[in-house]
């Protein structure tokens, strides 16, 4: 790691102004940034501890959503009360990645704001319709993700918090890759505010919507509505872990577990 | 140079660090606490965790300076002053949980935050996903998940000894 300087501001406007320095980088759990860092990926003049705002911090149910701060630890969400009755895929989601020492450090925000092709949250995020306020604006889950680690958010911009509009049904199921437990190929479907969606994770570039799927089940919401329908392989990811094709399949493997777990 | 102040298995220090040294780093070179182990510094085996503020943590992928203001346990911290083992120590090597030792830190650590998280006992299957953050390279795991079956019972206050292994 080449060495940096160290702030912990204790608001939000006070870690924009830091971010202001176009070299300067946010750091919430810092499990994804800091192998980064060692693999000197990136050479930051500044980390910007979040963990010292408490306004980024916490979970709270407003109407017919469940508001997440962007410093919510993973370890967090999986164990609140309110997302397990409200979402519980969502916080199945929560205590099934990484592992016990990752989900104590990892945040929300730190995963969502990176964009791996291979994390989980970005299908709950899009299939739930969320909605990602930054520092400076509101966007919608159908703008913010763009592809491997690419989001809308701008050089400089705090993503603060993350609204989940509470669906009727939501269920969730991934492959993990054997060996580092990342995701293969996962699907999120959901029943709710933002209509009925099917989005995959881990087999593309990025998250994308499954529409064949999304229009069978919103006729019929049964694992049979979709068990015939076939992924193509085009643009998905092949790599030693598993090929295009594979991941292809895995698709309707796990658009069927999906379903039965949302019941 | 940034300066972090925390408390170490009780004891309060206040240490120069550089923005990128690793909390292993100052456990390991600034302290001597060398009973925390890095076996791959990559985040993926588990031999560096320790406990900040009763959580188990990888201190190979946390900046010492997060840690100010902290209270952090190690491997070193755990027996008593008399040298009584703590039940997870006792039950690693009660049931013979260790070859080469190098992971042992890790397990042990990881071990004790896994029971205080399951009040209510874990399963076999549950010890073993418990333990998905810590890579053992000889035992197999097998006598670690014993070791573990059986000190949470102690730790829990369901027995007041520990269980002895089968030979
Ligand atoms: C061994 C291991 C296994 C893992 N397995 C999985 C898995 O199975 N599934 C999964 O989804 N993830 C997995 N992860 C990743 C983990 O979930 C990370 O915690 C997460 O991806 C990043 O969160 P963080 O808080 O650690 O972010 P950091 O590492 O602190 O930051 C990540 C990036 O986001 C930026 N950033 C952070 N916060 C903000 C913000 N509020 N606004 C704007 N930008 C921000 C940072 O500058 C950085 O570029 C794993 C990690 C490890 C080490
Ligand atoms: S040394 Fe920290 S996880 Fe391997
Ligand atoms: S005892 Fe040797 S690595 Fe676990």
């Amino acid at each position: 790691m080449y060495d940096f300087a160290y702030h912990k501001p204790t608001t939000v406007a006070e870690a924009v102004g830091l971010l202001a320095d176009p070299e300067a980088r946010p750091i919430s759990g810092g499990q994804t940034l800091l192998p980064a860092l060692k693999h000197r990926l990136d050479k930051p003049s500044a980390l910007i501890d979040l963990s010292g705002i408490a306004e980024l911090r916490g979970i709270r149910r407003e109407g017919d959503q469940i508001v997440i701060g962007a410093m919510t630890r993973h370890q967090e969400i999986q164990n609140d009360p309110t997302v397990k009755a409200a979402i519980p895929a969502l916080a199945w989601m929560a205590g099934h990645l990484g592992d016990t020492q990752v989900r104590n450090r990892g945040t929300i925000g730190g995963s969502l704001a990176n964009n791996d092709p291979a994390a989980d949250y970005p299908s709950a995020a899009l299939a739930l319709g969320a909605t990602f306020v930054t520092d400076r604006r509101r966007i919608a889950a159908d703008d913010y993700f763009q592809g491997m680690f690419t989001t809308a958010l701008e050089p400089g911009e705090l993503l603060t918090a993350v609204e989940f509009p509470i669906p009727e049904k939501a269920g969730y199921a991934k492959m993990r890759n054997p060996a580092s437990r990342y995701v293969m190929t996962g699907v999120f479907v959901a029943r709710g505010p933002a209509g009925v969606r099917v989005v995959v994770n881990g087999a593309g570039p990025g998250v994308f919507r499954q529409a064949e799927m999304e229009a069978a089940l919103a006729v019929t919401w049964s694992p049979e509505a979709v068990a015939n329908i076939r992924q193509s392989a085009d643009g998905l990811n092949g790599d030693i872990h598993g090929s295009a094709e594979y991941r292809a399949h895995l698709v309707t493997v796990m658009a069927k577990r999906a379903i039965v777990d949302a019941g | 140079m940034p300066n972090v102040s925390l408390t170490v298995n009780g004891q309060r220090h206040s240490v120069e660090v550089e923005g990128r040294t690793l909390l292993v780093e100052l456990l390991r070179e600034k302290l001597r606490l060398t009973g925390t182990h890095v076996g791959c510094d990559t985040s993926q085996c588990g031999a560096c965790v320790v406990h900040v503020d009763g959580e188990s943590v990888k201190s190979c992928t946390m900046l010492a300076v997060q840690a100010e203001g902290s209270s952090v346990t190690t491997i070193e911290g755990l027996a008593a002053p008399d040298g009584t083992l703590h039940p997870m120590q006792e039950a690693f090597r009660e049931y013979h949980a260790l070859q080469c030792g190098f992971c042992t830190p890790g397990m042990v650590m990881s071990a004790i935050d896994l029971v205080k998280k399951h009040p209510d006992g874990m399963t076999e299957h549950e010890i073993r996903e418990g333990l998905e953050g810590n890579l053992c390279r000889c035992t197999g795991y097998h006598n670690i998940v014993k070791a573990i079956a059986a000190a949470q019972e102690v730790i829990h206050g369901r027995r007041d000894a520990l269980a002895p292994a089968e030979v």
